[in-house]
């Protein structure tokens, strides 16, 4: 598989710029044939993944570096889907610890991770070679009413 | 840097002492402590309920669920009920991945919220 993306933006970690992310992968997601719904999940999950490095990764720092690569997968006639690439250069943590809060436990906090596992097929945390984290988040579903923007697989 | 954009916030009294909220624009990491700052005018010891209309929110990420949250806790403190409204079918489905519309009072309208 090709590690060039079709698709890819480059910010720092100021969360001024979530709401451009959040359109920017509502386009996208309906460029490739992603009925609303599921494409509204997506940019979701992009948006708690990015608000969780800026938050925890950098600890609010606004200057942090994070790449966001798109990778269309393989449409047929039944499935189109999406994998994105999260990259940032922010503190390391064991994969295996991150996780969600115990949604019995009313709290504020602690919900993205959730949120990002419950809305995508995959959600694989790891740790960059160098420093960072890495995510990678795939979803897969039935293609929605094509349109004009519609991208050919 | 860029500029912060806030979100706007409506805040109205009735003379029943309720106080409604009405943010209007997506909630998410950027916005969500304009919801907390409003949400702490709005318990200010004064207010006899509080009512959060959601009907002009499109879109709502967990920093906007946890500053809910917190007006939850605020209102079991002090006691006065805190009635959410207007939210859309993404928004609800938010709070649904997260397992919160059972633990909020939920109503269709501000007013329902008043009656409830």
């Amino acid at each position: 598989m090709s590690d060039t993306p079709d698709l890819r933006i480059d910010l720092v970690s100021n969360p001024c710029y979530l709401c451009a992310v959040r359109e920017f992968m509502v386009g996208v997601t309906r460029a490739l044939g992603f009925p609303e719904t599921p494409g509204s999940q997506v940019a979701l999950a992009v948006d708690e993944a990015l608000t969780n490095i800026m938050k925890h990764g950098y600890e609010r720092r606004l200057d942090g570096p994070i790449s966001v690569r798109v990778y269309p997968l393989a449409q047929t006639d039944t499935q189109v889907g999406i994998r994105i690439v999260i990259e940032d250069e922010a503190r390391q943590v064991d994969p295996a610890a991150i996780r969600g809060r115990d949604l019995a436990d009313i709290r504020p906090g602690g919900l993205g991770v959730h949120i990002i596992r419950e809305t995508m097929d995959e959600a694989v945390y790891e740790r960059r070679e160098a420093r960072g984290m890495r995510l990678t988040l795939v979803k897969r579903v039935a293609p929605g009413v094509r349109n004009n923007c519609c991208c050919e697989g | 840097m860029a500029d912060r954009i806030p979100l706007a916030v409506k805040i109205s009294r009735s003379q029943e002492g309720a106080v409604t909220l009405a943010p209007s624009g997506d909630i998410g990491y950027h916005e969500a402590p304009t919801l907390q700052q409003a949400v702490r005018e709005a318990f200010d010891g004064k207010a006899r309920r509080v009512v959060i209309d959601l009907s002009g929110v499109p879109y709502m990420a967990t920093p906007g669920l946890a500053a809910l949250v917190q007006a939850l806790q605020i209102s079991k403190r002090d006691r006065v009920p805190l009635v959410l409204c207007g939210l859309s079918e993404r928004v609800r489905a938010v709070f649904e991945i997260a397992k919160l519309h059972s633990v909020f009072t939920i109503v269709a309208d501000p007013g329902a919220a008043m009656s409830t």
